[in-house]
Protein backbone atom coordinates (compact mmCIF):
# COMPACT_ATOMS: atom_id res chain seq x y z
CA UNK A 1 0.00 0.00 0.00
CA UNK A 2 1.45 3.51 0.94
CA UNK A 3 0.87 5.35 -2.11
CA UNK A 4 -2.45 8.44 -2.13
CA UNK A 5 -5.27 6.52 -3.07
CA UNK A 6 -7.25 8.19 -5.88
CA UNK A 7 -10.89 8.39 -5.94
CA UNK A 8 -11.38 5.63 -8.33
CA UNK A 9 -9.85 3.22 -5.12
CA UNK A 10 -12.13 4.87 -2.78
CA UNK A 11 -15.12 3.61 -4.77
CA UNK A 12 -13.99 0.74 -5.53
CA UNK A 13 -13.44 -0.51 -1.93
CA UNK A 14 -16.57 1.20 -1.78
CA UNK A 15 -18.66 -1.26 -3.82
CA UNK A 16 -16.64 -4.17 -2.12
CA UNK A 17 -18.13 -3.18 1.40
CA UNK A 18 -20.75 -0.69 0.90
CA UNK A 19 -23.92 -3.50 0.98
CA UNK A 20 -22.24 -5.20 4.09
CA UNK A 21 -21.72 -2.39 5.47
CA UNK A 22 -25.53 -1.04 4.93
CA UNK A 23 -26.75 -4.50 5.78
CA UNK A 24 -25.15 -4.46 9.43
CA UNK A 25 -26.03 -0.21 10.06
CA UNK A 26 -29.84 -1.65 8.86
CA UNK A 27 -29.36 -4.19 11.76
CA UNK A 28 -28.28 -1.80 14.36
CA UNK A 29 -30.51 1.24 13.62
CA UNK A 30 -32.97 -0.41 12.33
CA UNK A 31 -34.22 2.23 10.00
CA UNK A 32 -33.42 2.01 6.15
CA UNK A 33 -32.79 5.45 5.29
CA UNK A 34 -30.82 6.23 8.42
CA UNK A 35 -28.74 3.62 7.27
CA UNK A 36 -28.18 4.32 4.20
CA UNK A 37 -27.63 8.64 4.76
CA UNK A 38 -25.02 7.01 7.58
CA UNK A 39 -23.27 4.75 5.06
CA UNK A 40 -22.99 7.77 2.57
CA UNK A 41 -21.60 10.15 5.84
CA UNK A 42 -19.17 7.34 5.74
CA UNK A 43 -18.46 7.48 2.52
CA UNK A 44 -17.95 11.20 2.70
CA UNK A 45 -15.57 11.15 5.44
CA UNK A 46 -13.37 7.93 3.84
CA UNK A 47 -13.10 10.07 0.27
CA UNK A 48 -11.89 13.23 2.82
CA UNK A 49 -9.41 11.52 4.57
CA UNK A 50 -8.13 8.48 2.84
CA UNK A 51 -6.04 10.36 0.64
CA UNK A 52 -4.24 11.75 3.31
CA UNK A 53 -3.87 8.74 5.87
CA UNK A 54 -3.77 6.01 2.89
CA UNK A 55 -6.84 3.13 2.82
CA UNK A 56 -6.61 1.46 6.16
CA UNK A 57 -5.70 -1.77 6.48
CA UNK A 58 -9.47 -3.00 7.31
CA UNK A 59 -11.64 -0.37 4.93
CA UNK A 60 -14.81 -2.53 5.72
CA UNK A 61 -14.54 -2.14 9.65
CA UNK A 62 -13.07 1.79 9.79
CA UNK A 63 -16.28 2.18 7.50
CA UNK A 64 -18.25 0.48 9.89
CA UNK A 65 -16.93 2.26 12.91
CA UNK A 66 -17.23 5.31 11.33
CA UNK A 67 -20.85 5.21 10.69
CA UNK A 68 -21.95 3.54 14.27
CA UNK A 69 -19.98 6.40 15.72
CA UNK A 70 -21.96 9.18 13.83
CA UNK A 71 -25.05 6.99 14.73
CA UNK A 72 -24.20 7.23 18.14
CA UNK A 73 -23.82 11.07 17.95
CA UNK A 74 -27.01 11.22 16.38
CA UNK A 75 -29.02 8.76 18.95
CA UNK A 76 -27.32 11.22 21.87
CA UNK A 77 -28.41 14.52 20.40
CA UNK A 78 -31.66 13.25 19.99
CA UNK A 79 -31.83 12.28 23.84
CA UNK A 80 -30.63 15.61 24.60
CA UNK A 81 -33.16 17.02 22.50
CA UNK A 82 -36.09 14.50 24.43
CA UNK A 83 -34.71 15.31 27.58
CA UNK A 84 -34.78 19.30 27.21
CA UNK A 85 -38.79 18.10 26.26
CA UNK A 86 -38.93 16.72 29.72
CA UNK A 87 -38.93 13.08 28.73
CA UNK A 88 -35.78 13.02 31.54
CA UNK A 89 -38.14 11.28 34.36
CA UNK A 90 -38.70 8.49 32.08
CA UNK A 91 -34.98 7.71 31.97
CA UNK A 92 -34.30 8.34 35.25
CA UNK A 93 -36.98 6.03 36.42
CA UNK A 94 -35.94 2.89 33.81
CA UNK A 95 -32.14 3.77 35.26
CA UNK A 96 -31.58 3.60 31.36
CA UNK A 97 -27.80 5.50 31.11
CA UNK A 98 -28.37 7.75 28.33
CA UNK A 99 -24.74 8.63 27.91
CA UNK A 100 -24.35 4.47 26.50
CA UNK A 101 -27.03 4.00 24.22
CA UNK A 102 -28.06 0.62 23.43
CA UNK A 103 -26.87 0.27 19.99
CA UNK A 104 -23.22 -0.43 21.00
CA UNK A 105 -24.78 -3.49 22.50
CA UNK A 106 -24.82 -5.76 19.03
CA UNK A 107 -22.35 -4.12 16.96
CA UNK A 108 -20.48 -6.98 15.94
CA UNK A 109 -22.19 -10.38 16.27
CA UNK A 110 -22.31 -12.62 12.95
CA UNK A 111 -21.78 -10.01 10.90
CA UNK A 112 -21.57 -12.45 7.85
CA UNK A 113 -25.02 -12.33 7.37
CA UNK A 114 -25.10 -9.01 6.80
CA UNK A 115 -26.07 -9.12 2.48
CA UNK A 116 -28.39 -11.71 3.06
CA UNK A 117 -30.84 -9.32 5.36
CA UNK A 118 -30.35 -6.78 3.08
CA UNK A 119 -31.51 -8.70 -0.08
CA UNK A 120 -34.70 -10.44 2.02
CA UNK A 121 -35.64 -6.47 2.93
CA UNK A 122 -34.92 -5.47 -0.50
CA UNK A 123 -36.96 -8.26 -2.01
CA UNK A 124 -39.74 -8.10 0.87
CA UNK A 125 -42.98 -9.20 -0.33
CA UNK A 126 -45.24 -5.71 1.01
CA UNK A 127 -43.35 -4.22 -1.93
CA UNK A 128 -44.06 -4.72 -5.83
CA UNK A 129 -41.86 -6.63 -7.77
CA UNK A 130 -40.64 -3.07 -9.70
CA UNK A 131 -39.65 -1.72 -5.65
CA UNK A 132 -38.08 -4.18 -5.27
CA UNK A 133 -35.94 -4.59 -8.39
CA UNK A 134 -35.15 -0.56 -7.91
CA UNK A 135 -34.45 -1.28 -4.68
CA UNK A 136 -32.20 -4.55 -4.60
CA UNK A 137 -29.88 -2.90 -7.62
CA UNK A 138 -29.74 0.35 -5.45
CA UNK A 139 -29.04 -1.16 -2.05
CA UNK A 140 -26.88 -4.27 -3.13
CA UNK A 141 -25.68 -3.76 -6.35
CA UNK A 142 -24.72 0.29 -5.60
CA UNK A 143 -26.06 1.42 -8.57
CA UNK A 144 -27.49 4.78 -8.83
CA UNK A 145 -31.06 5.95 -9.52
CA UNK A 146 -29.51 7.25 -12.59
CA UNK A 147 -27.90 3.90 -13.58
CA UNK A 148 -31.17 2.12 -13.37
CA UNK A 149 -32.96 4.01 -14.70
CA UNK A 150 -30.73 3.91 -17.82
CA UNK A 151 -30.84 -0.24 -17.54
CA UNK A 152 -34.33 -0.17 -17.38
CA UNK A 153 -35.34 2.75 -20.06
CA UNK A 154 -38.01 4.82 -17.54
CA UNK A 155 -37.22 8.23 -15.78
CA UNK A 156 -34.81 8.84 -13.37
CA UNK A 157 -37.76 10.32 -11.67
CA UNK A 158 -39.88 6.86 -11.44
CA UNK A 159 -36.62 4.91 -9.68
CA UNK A 160 -36.39 7.66 -7.58
CA UNK A 161 -39.65 7.81 -6.38
CA UNK A 162 -40.18 3.34 -6.28
CA UNK A 163 -36.94 3.90 -4.26
CA UNK A 164 -39.15 6.69 -1.65
CA UNK A 165 -41.84 4.86 -1.66
CA UNK A 166 -40.53 1.41 -1.14
CA UNK A 167 -38.94 2.48 1.82
CA UNK A 168 -41.82 4.11 3.05
CA UNK A 169 -43.94 0.67 2.41
CA UNK A 170 -41.30 -1.15 4.41
CA UNK A 171 -41.35 1.16 7.13
CA UNK A 172 -45.18 1.67 7.75
CA UNK A 173 -45.15 -2.70 7.40
CA UNK A 174 -42.85 -2.33 10.18
CA UNK A 175 -40.57 -5.40 8.26
CA UNK A 176 -38.81 -6.89 10.87
CA UNK A 177 -34.59 -6.59 10.39
CA UNK A 178 -34.25 -10.23 11.39
CA UNK A 179 -32.94 -12.32 9.25
CA UNK A 180 -36.23 -15.22 9.36
CA UNK A 181 -34.27 -18.62 9.82
CA UNK A 182 -35.47 -21.91 8.18
CA UNK A 183 -38.89 -22.68 6.75
CA UNK A 184 -39.41 -18.79 7.43
CA UNK A 185 -36.65 -17.91 5.46
CA UNK A 186 -37.19 -20.77 2.98
CA UNK A 187 -40.76 -19.05 2.12
CA UNK A 188 -38.69 -15.26 1.74
CA UNK A 189 -36.39 -16.89 -0.96
CA UNK A 190 -38.73 -17.24 -4.10
CA UNK A 191 -39.01 -13.38 -4.08
CA UNK A 192 -35.79 -12.99 -4.38
CA UNK A 193 -35.08 -15.43 -6.73
CA UNK A 194 -37.47 -13.51 -9.19
CA UNK A 195 -36.02 -10.25 -9.08
CA UNK A 196 -32.89 -11.56 -9.56
CA UNK A 197 -33.85 -13.61 -12.57
CA UNK A 198 -36.43 -10.26 -13.56
CA UNK A 199 -33.14 -7.85 -13.65
CA UNK A 200 -31.41 -10.89 -15.67
CA UNK A 201 -33.87 -11.21 -18.16
CA UNK A 202 -33.93 -7.48 -18.70
CA UNK A 203 -30.62 -7.59 -19.35
CA UNK A 204 -30.90 -10.81 -21.65
CA UNK A 205 -33.58 -9.85 -23.44
CA UNK A 206 -34.12 -6.24 -23.22
CA UNK A 207 -38.15 -5.89 -23.54
CA UNK A 208 -37.60 -2.55 -25.61
CA UNK A 209 -35.36 -0.24 -27.36
CA UNK A 210 -32.14 -1.10 -29.19
CA UNK A 211 -30.02 -3.40 -27.50
CA UNK A 212 -30.70 -6.48 -27.38
CA UNK A 213 -28.77 -7.88 -24.60
CA UNK A 214 -27.24 -4.84 -21.92
CA UNK A 215 -24.90 -7.48 -20.43
CA UNK A 216 -24.17 -5.53 -17.32
CA UNK A 217 -27.97 -6.31 -15.86
CA UNK A 218 -26.97 -10.23 -16.31
CA UNK A 219 -23.84 -9.63 -14.99
CA UNK A 220 -25.28 -8.12 -11.56
CA UNK A 221 -28.10 -10.65 -11.49
CA UNK A 222 -25.47 -13.22 -11.54
CA UNK A 223 -23.21 -11.61 -8.85
CA UNK A 224 -26.41 -11.43 -6.27
CA UNK A 225 -27.15 -15.08 -7.63
CA UNK A 226 -23.72 -16.10 -6.70
CA UNK A 227 -23.43 -14.32 -3.25
CA UNK A 228 -26.87 -16.03 -2.49
CA UNK A 229 -26.49 -19.07 -3.29
CA UNK A 230 -23.31 -18.92 -0.78
CA UNK A 231 -25.67 -17.67 1.78
CA UNK A 232 -28.30 -20.33 1.03
CA UNK A 233 -26.36 -23.47 0.22
CA UNK A 234 -28.71 -26.21 0.92
CA UNK A 235 -31.69 -24.47 -1.14
CA UNK A 236 -32.24 -26.51 -4.18
CA UNK A 237 -33.70 -24.02 -6.74
CA UNK A 238 -30.73 -20.71 -5.88
CA UNK A 239 -28.03 -23.62 -7.52
CA UNK A 240 -30.89 -23.92 -9.69
CA UNK A 241 -31.29 -20.40 -10.58
CA UNK A 242 -27.63 -20.06 -10.46
CA UNK A 243 -27.28 -22.41 -13.34
CA UNK A 244 -29.95 -20.99 -15.39
CA UNK A 245 -28.04 -17.85 -15.57
CA UNK A 246 -24.94 -19.38 -16.11
CA UNK A 247 -25.73 -21.53 -19.30
CA UNK A 248 -28.30 -18.39 -20.83
CA UNK A 249 -25.02 -16.01 -20.38
CA UNK A 250 -22.66 -18.89 -21.30
CA UNK A 251 -24.73 -18.10 -24.98
CA UNK A 252 -24.54 -14.46 -24.69
CA UNK A 253 -21.63 -13.75 -27.44
CA UNK A 254 -23.07 -16.14 -29.69
CA UNK A 255 -26.34 -14.57 -30.12
CA UNK A 256 -25.59 -11.39 -31.73
CA UNK A 257 -24.31 -11.19 -34.57
CA UNK A 258 -21.85 -8.70 -36.25
CA UNK A 259 -24.25 -5.82 -36.76
CA UNK A 260 -26.28 -6.13 -33.70
CA UNK A 261 -28.97 -8.86 -34.82
CA UNK A 262 -29.98 -11.87 -32.39
CA UNK A 263 -28.64 -15.11 -33.87
CA UNK A 264 -31.59 -17.69 -32.99
CA UNK A 265 -29.93 -20.53 -30.50
CA UNK A 266 -30.27 -23.09 -33.18
CA UNK A 267 -28.02 -21.24 -35.68
CA UNK A 268 -25.90 -19.95 -33.04
CA UNK A 269 -21.83 -21.33 -33.51
CA UNK A 270 -21.36 -23.22 -30.62
CA UNK A 271 -17.20 -22.93 -30.51
CA UNK A 272 -18.17 -19.53 -29.50
CA UNK A 273 -20.33 -20.51 -26.49
CA UNK A 274 -18.40 -19.66 -23.51
CA UNK A 275 -17.07 -22.94 -21.87
CA UNK A 276 -16.14 -21.41 -18.47
CA UNK A 277 -19.88 -20.25 -17.63
CA UNK A 278 -21.24 -23.82 -19.04
CA UNK A 279 -19.01 -25.83 -16.67
CA UNK A 280 -19.93 -23.35 -14.14
CA UNK A 281 -24.27 -24.04 -15.22
CA UNK A 282 -23.96 -27.91 -14.96
CA UNK A 283 -22.11 -27.70 -11.72
CA UNK A 284 -24.41 -25.50 -10.32
CA UNK A 285 -27.23 -27.70 -11.40
CA UNK A 286 -25.41 -31.09 -10.12
CA UNK A 287 -26.02 -29.26 -7.05
CA UNK A 288 -29.71 -28.34 -7.38
CA UNK A 289 -30.67 -32.04 -8.21
CA UNK A 290 -28.16 -33.22 -5.50
CA UNK A 291 -30.72 -31.02 -3.37
CA UNK A 292 -34.54 -31.12 -4.59
CA UNK A 293 -36.32 -33.87 -5.94
CA UNK A 294 -38.10 -32.96 -7.49
CA UNK A 295 -36.69 -30.63 -9.62
CA UNK A 296 -37.80 -26.70 -8.83
CA UNK A 297 -38.78 -24.35 -12.25
CA UNK A 298 -35.48 -22.73 -12.22
CA UNK A 299 -33.67 -26.32 -12.03
CA UNK A 300 -36.26 -27.13 -14.61
CA UNK A 301 -35.53 -24.34 -17.40
CA UNK A 302 -31.60 -24.86 -16.02
CA UNK A 303 -31.40 -28.60 -17.16
CA UNK A 304 -33.40 -27.41 -20.13
CA UNK A 305 -30.47 -24.80 -20.95
CA UNK A 306 -28.03 -27.85 -20.31
CA UNK A 307 -29.77 -30.36 -22.90
CA UNK A 308 -28.08 -27.58 -25.35
CA UNK A 309 -25.25 -27.04 -23.49
CA UNK A 310 -24.42 -30.28 -23.98
CA UNK A 311 -25.61 -31.06 -27.34
CA UNK A 312 -22.24 -30.52 -29.77
CA UNK A 313 -24.21 -29.55 -32.62
CA UNK A 314 -27.42 -28.46 -32.69
CA UNK A 315 -28.23 -31.88 -34.43
CA UNK A 316 -27.24 -33.74 -31.75
CA UNK A 317 -29.73 -32.01 -29.59
CA UNK A 318 -31.89 -34.12 -27.19
CA UNK A 319 -35.34 -33.37 -28.02
CA UNK A 320 -37.36 -35.86 -26.17
CA UNK A 321 -35.36 -34.83 -23.05
CA UNK A 322 -36.07 -31.35 -23.67
CA UNK A 323 -39.73 -32.13 -23.99
CA UNK A 324 -40.16 -34.58 -20.96
CA UNK A 325 -38.44 -31.40 -19.10
CA UNK A 326 -41.06 -29.16 -20.22
CA UNK A 327 -43.45 -31.55 -19.50
CA UNK A 328 -42.52 -31.16 -15.47
CA UNK A 329 -42.14 -27.60 -16.34
CA UNK A 330 -45.78 -27.37 -17.08
CA UNK A 331 -47.00 -29.12 -14.34
CA UNK A 332 -44.98 -26.52 -11.89
CA UNK A 333 -45.74 -23.13 -13.67
CA UNK A 334 -49.17 -23.97 -14.96
CA UNK A 335 -47.65 -20.92 -17.32
CA UNK A 336 -48.81 -20.48 -20.84
CA UNK A 337 -45.38 -19.15 -22.00
CA UNK A 338 -44.11 -22.22 -20.85
CA UNK A 339 -46.88 -24.67 -22.69
CA UNK A 340 -45.76 -22.19 -25.74
CA UNK A 341 -41.98 -23.45 -25.45
CA UNK A 342 -42.93 -26.74 -25.03
CA UNK A 343 -45.07 -26.50 -27.96
CA UNK A 344 -41.43 -25.86 -29.78
CA UNK A 345 -39.21 -28.66 -28.11
CA UNK A 346 -42.35 -31.00 -29.45
CA UNK A 347 -42.33 -29.80 -33.14
CA UNK A 348 -38.71 -30.75 -32.88
CA UNK A 349 -39.29 -34.30 -31.60
CA UNK A 350 -42.14 -35.33 -32.85
CA UNK A 351 -42.24 -32.82 -36.19
CA UNK A 352 -44.22 -29.58 -36.89
CA UNK A 353 -47.53 -30.90 -37.32
CA UNK A 354 -47.63 -32.10 -33.58
CA UNK A 355 -46.55 -28.98 -32.25
CA UNK A 356 -49.46 -26.53 -34.50
CA UNK A 357 -51.85 -28.32 -32.89
CA UNK A 358 -50.55 -27.51 -29.54
CA UNK A 359 -50.22 -23.82 -30.49
CA UNK A 360 -53.36 -23.67 -31.82
CA UNK A 361 -54.77 -24.76 -28.54
CA UNK A 362 -53.03 -21.58 -27.16
CA UNK A 363 -54.37 -19.23 -29.42
CA UNK A 364 -56.96 -17.81 -27.37
CA UNK A 365 -54.48 -17.87 -24.04
CA UNK A 366 -55.35 -13.84 -22.83
CA UNK A 367 -51.36 -13.63 -21.58
CA UNK A 368 -49.94 -14.60 -25.27
CA UNK A 369 -52.56 -12.58 -27.17
CA UNK A 370 -50.10 -9.67 -27.17
CA UNK A 371 -47.14 -11.84 -27.23
CA UNK A 372 -44.84 -11.73 -30.53
CA UNK A 373 -43.55 -15.28 -30.08
CA UNK A 374 -46.99 -16.68 -30.33
CA UNK A 375 -47.67 -15.87 -34.12
CA UNK A 376 -43.33 -15.76 -34.87
CA UNK A 377 -43.67 -19.95 -33.68
CA UNK A 378 -46.46 -20.43 -35.54
CA UNK A 379 -45.21 -18.96 -39.01
CA UNK A 380 -42.57 -20.55 -38.39
CA UNK A 381 -44.02 -24.12 -37.83
CA UNK A 382 -46.50 -22.67 -41.02
CA UNK A 383 -43.45 -22.71 -42.76
CA UNK A 384 -41.88 -26.28 -42.43
CA UNK A 385 -45.49 -27.76 -43.28
CA UNK A 386 -45.17 -25.76 -46.47
CA UNK A 387 -48.10 -23.82 -45.54
CA UNK A 388 -45.34 -20.60 -46.38
CA UNK A 389 -48.61 -17.77 -47.38
CA UNK A 390 -50.11 -18.35 -43.99
CA UNK A 391 -46.39 -18.27 -42.38
CA UNK A 392 -45.66 -15.07 -44.31
CA UNK A 393 -48.87 -13.26 -42.54
CA UNK A 394 -48.20 -14.72 -38.74
CA UNK A 395 -44.55 -13.32 -39.21
CA UNK A 396 -46.05 -9.93 -40.08
CA UNK A 397 -48.31 -10.30 -36.94
CA UNK A 398 -45.21 -11.37 -34.71
CA UNK A 399 -43.21 -8.11 -36.29
CA UNK A 400 -46.31 -6.14 -35.26
CA UNK A 401 -46.16 -6.82 -32.18
CA UNK A 402 -42.44 -7.29 -31.00
CA UNK A 403 -41.20 -4.22 -29.12
CA UNK A 404 -37.55 -4.57 -29.82
CA UNK A 405 -36.41 -3.46 -32.90
CA UNK A 406 -33.55 -6.16 -33.53
CA UNK A 407 -36.17 -9.14 -33.22
CA UNK A 408 -38.67 -6.97 -35.40
CA UNK A 409 -36.22 -6.74 -38.00
CA UNK A 410 -35.60 -10.61 -38.10
CA UNK A 411 -39.40 -11.34 -37.77
CA UNK A 412 -39.66 -9.16 -40.94
CA UNK A 413 -36.84 -10.48 -42.52
CA UNK A 414 -38.49 -14.20 -42.32
CA UNK A 415 -42.33 -13.08 -43.32
CA UNK A 416 -39.97 -11.28 -46.50
CA UNK A 417 -38.13 -14.73 -47.46
CA UNK A 418 -41.64 -16.55 -47.20
CA UNK A 419 -43.26 -14.09 -49.93
CA UNK A 420 -39.93 -15.09 -51.92
CA UNK A 421 -40.97 -18.31 -51.33
CA UNK A 422 -44.17 -18.27 -52.49
CA UNK A 423 -43.16 -16.25 -55.65
CA UNK A 424 -40.81 -17.99 -56.80
CA UNK A 425 -42.85 -21.28 -56.77
CA UNK B 1 -15.06 -7.47 -16.84
CA UNK B 2 -13.25 -10.61 -16.66
CA UNK B 3 -9.86 -10.40 -15.57
CA UNK B 4 -7.25 -13.13 -15.51
CA UNK B 5 -5.43 -12.52 -12.00
CA UNK B 6 -1.66 -14.50 -12.10
CA UNK B 7 0.53 -14.69 -9.30
CA UNK B 8 3.67 -14.77 -10.84
CA UNK B 9 6.40 -17.82 -9.99
CA UNK B 10 9.21 -17.16 -7.56
CA UNK B 11 12.54 -19.07 -6.74
CA UNK B 12 10.34 -21.49 -4.06
CA UNK B 13 7.54 -21.30 -6.36
CA UNK B 14 9.56 -23.04 -9.23
CA UNK B 15 11.55 -24.86 -6.47
CA UNK B 16 7.87 -27.05 -5.97
CA UNK B 17 8.09 -26.36 -2.56
CA UNK B 18 4.35 -26.49 -1.50
CA UNK B 19 2.79 -23.34 0.85
CA UNK B 20 3.06 -23.95 4.67
CA UNK B 21 -0.01 -24.73 6.20
CA UNK B 22 -0.87 -21.01 7.40
CA UNK B 23 -0.85 -19.54 3.95
CA UNK B 24 -2.87 -22.40 2.48
CA UNK B 25 -5.67 -21.33 5.62
CA UNK B 26 -4.96 -17.43 4.43
CA UNK B 27 -5.58 -18.63 0.63
CA UNK B 28 -8.38 -20.73 1.22
CA UNK B 29 -9.94 -17.52 3.62
CA UNK B 30 -9.40 -15.12 0.85
CA UNK B 31 -10.78 -17.83 -1.51
CA UNK B 32 -13.93 -18.09 0.08
CA UNK B 33 -14.40 -14.04 0.58
CA UNK B 34 -13.73 -14.33 -3.69
CA UNK B 35 -16.52 -16.93 -3.59
CA UNK B 36 -19.24 -15.15 -1.15
CA UNK B 37 -18.43 -11.89 -3.08
CA UNK B 38 -19.50 -13.52 -6.54
CA UNK B 39 -16.88 -12.89 -8.81
CA UNK B 40 -14.35 -15.97 -8.58
CA UNK B 41 -14.90 -17.99 -11.49
CA UNK B 42 -12.18 -20.37 -11.46
CA UNK B 43 -8.42 -20.26 -10.59
CA UNK B 44 -6.15 -22.65 -10.18
CA UNK B 45 -2.41 -23.06 -9.23
CA UNK B 46 0.38 -24.68 -11.54
CA UNK B 47 2.85 -26.78 -11.41
CA UNK B 48 6.16 -25.93 -11.88
CA UNK B 49 7.54 -25.26 -15.00
CA UNK B 50 10.28 -28.11 -14.82
CA UNK B 51 6.70 -30.03 -15.13
CA UNK B 52 5.46 -28.01 -18.75
CA UNK B 53 6.74 -28.14 -22.11
CA UNK B 54 6.37 -25.06 -24.29
CA UNK B 55 5.46 -25.29 -28.30
CA UNK B 56 7.74 -23.09 -30.21
CA UNK B 57 6.03 -21.80 -33.95
CA UNK B 58 8.56 -20.83 -36.12
CA UNK B 59 8.81 -20.67 -39.91
CA UNK B 60 6.15 -23.21 -40.40
CA UNK B 61 7.53 -25.76 -37.71
CA UNK B 62 7.05 -26.33 -34.50
CA UNK B 63 9.45 -27.10 -32.02
CA UNK B 64 9.02 -28.83 -28.47
CA UNK B 65 11.47 -27.17 -25.42
CA UNK B 66 11.13 -28.64 -22.44
CA UNK B 67 11.02 -27.54 -18.77
CA UNK B 68 11.55 -25.37 -16.39
CA UNK B 69 12.01 -22.10 -18.01
CA UNK B 70 14.42 -18.95 -17.61
CA UNK B 71 13.24 -16.17 -16.13
CA UNK B 72 11.57 -16.97 -13.69
CA UNK B 73 9.48 -13.85 -12.76
CA UNK B 74 8.02 -14.09 -15.76
CA UNK B 75 6.60 -17.27 -15.54
CA UNK B 76 2.79 -18.04 -13.83
CA UNK B 77 2.29 -20.12 -10.77
CA UNK B 78 -0.97 -19.56 -10.34
CA UNK B 79 -4.72 -17.61 -11.92
CA UNK B 80 -7.54 -16.64 -10.78
CA UNK B 81 -10.70 -15.64 -13.23
CA UNK B 82 -12.57 -13.16 -11.42
CA UNK B 83 -15.58 -10.97 -13.04
CA UNK B 84 -15.03 -7.21 -11.68
CA UNK B 85 -16.62 -4.04 -12.28
CA UNK B 86 -13.59 -2.06 -12.79
CA UNK B 87 -9.59 -2.79 -13.07
CA UNK B 88 -9.87 -0.49 -9.51
CA UNK B 89 -12.15 -3.22 -7.79
CA UNK B 90 -9.92 -6.17 -8.97
CA UNK B 91 -6.66 -3.98 -7.68
CA UNK B 92 -8.54 -3.67 -4.42
CA UNK B 93 -9.58 -7.17 -3.67
CA UNK B 94 -5.63 -8.40 -5.11
CA UNK B 95 -4.57 -5.59 -2.21
CA UNK B 96 -6.60 -8.42 0.27
CA UNK B 97 -4.96 -11.09 -0.90
CA UNK B 98 -2.04 -12.85 1.32
CA UNK B 99 1.26 -12.34 0.96
CA UNK B 100 1.12 -15.29 -1.80
CA UNK B 101 4.52 -16.39 -1.38
CA UNK B 102 5.69 -16.11 2.63
CA UNK B 103 9.44 -14.70 2.58
CA UNK B 104 9.65 -13.53 -0.66
CA UNK B 105 9.20 -10.86 -3.42
CA UNK B 106 5.81 -11.73 -5.27
CA UNK B 107 3.80 -9.90 -7.98
CA UNK B 108 0.45 -10.72 -9.18
CA UNK B 109 -0.50 -9.25 -12.32
CA UNK B 110 -3.91 -8.30 -13.47
CA UNK B 111 -5.14 -8.92 -16.91
CA UNK B 112 -8.29 -7.97 -18.34
CA UNK B 113 -9.79 -10.44 -20.69
CA UNK B 114 -11.21 -9.45 -24.43
CA UNK B 115 -14.50 -8.97 -24.14
CA UNK B 116 -17.19 -10.11 -26.68
CA UNK B 117 -17.55 -6.62 -28.26
CA UNK B 118 -13.90 -6.21 -28.88
CA UNK B 119 -14.31 -9.22 -31.50
CA UNK B 120 -17.45 -7.61 -32.63
CA UNK B 121 -15.21 -4.61 -33.57
CA UNK B 122 -12.85 -6.20 -35.16
CA UNK B 123 -13.15 -9.85 -36.38
CA UNK B 124 -10.07 -12.42 -36.07
CA UNK B 125 -8.27 -13.01 -39.01
CA UNK B 126 -10.09 -16.15 -40.58
CA UNK B 127 -12.81 -16.31 -38.78
CA UNK B 128 -15.87 -18.02 -40.08
CA UNK B 129 -18.49 -16.31 -37.94
CA UNK B 130 -20.95 -14.14 -39.99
Amino acid sequence: MGETPTRETIEAVWRIESARLLGGLVRVVRDLSLAEDLAQEALLTALERWPHTGVPNNPGAWLMATAKNRAIDQLRRRRMLDRTHGSIQSDAATGTSTDRPEIEMDIDEDVDDELLRLVLIACHPVLSKEARVALTLRLLGGLTTDEIARAFLVPETTIAQRIVRAKRTLAEARVPFEIPRGEDLADRLPSVFEVIYLIFNEGYAATRGEDWMRMELCEEALRLGRILAERVPDNAEVHGLVALMELHSSRARARIGPSGEPILLLDQDRSRWDQLLVHRGLAALVRAEALASPLGPYALQAAIAACHAQARTADETDWKRIVALYDALVQTTQSPLVELNRAVAVSMAFGPAAALELIDALIDEPALRQYHLLPSVRGDLLSKLGRVDEAHKEFGRAAAMAQNVRERELLLARAKACAGETGGA
Amino acid sequence: MRVMVMVKATRNSEAGLMPGEELQAAMGQFNQELVRAGILLAGEGLQPSSQGKRVRFSGGKRLVIEGPFAQTQELVAGYWVWQVKSMQEALEWVRRCPEPIPGEDAEIEIRPVFHAEDFVKAPAPGSQHR
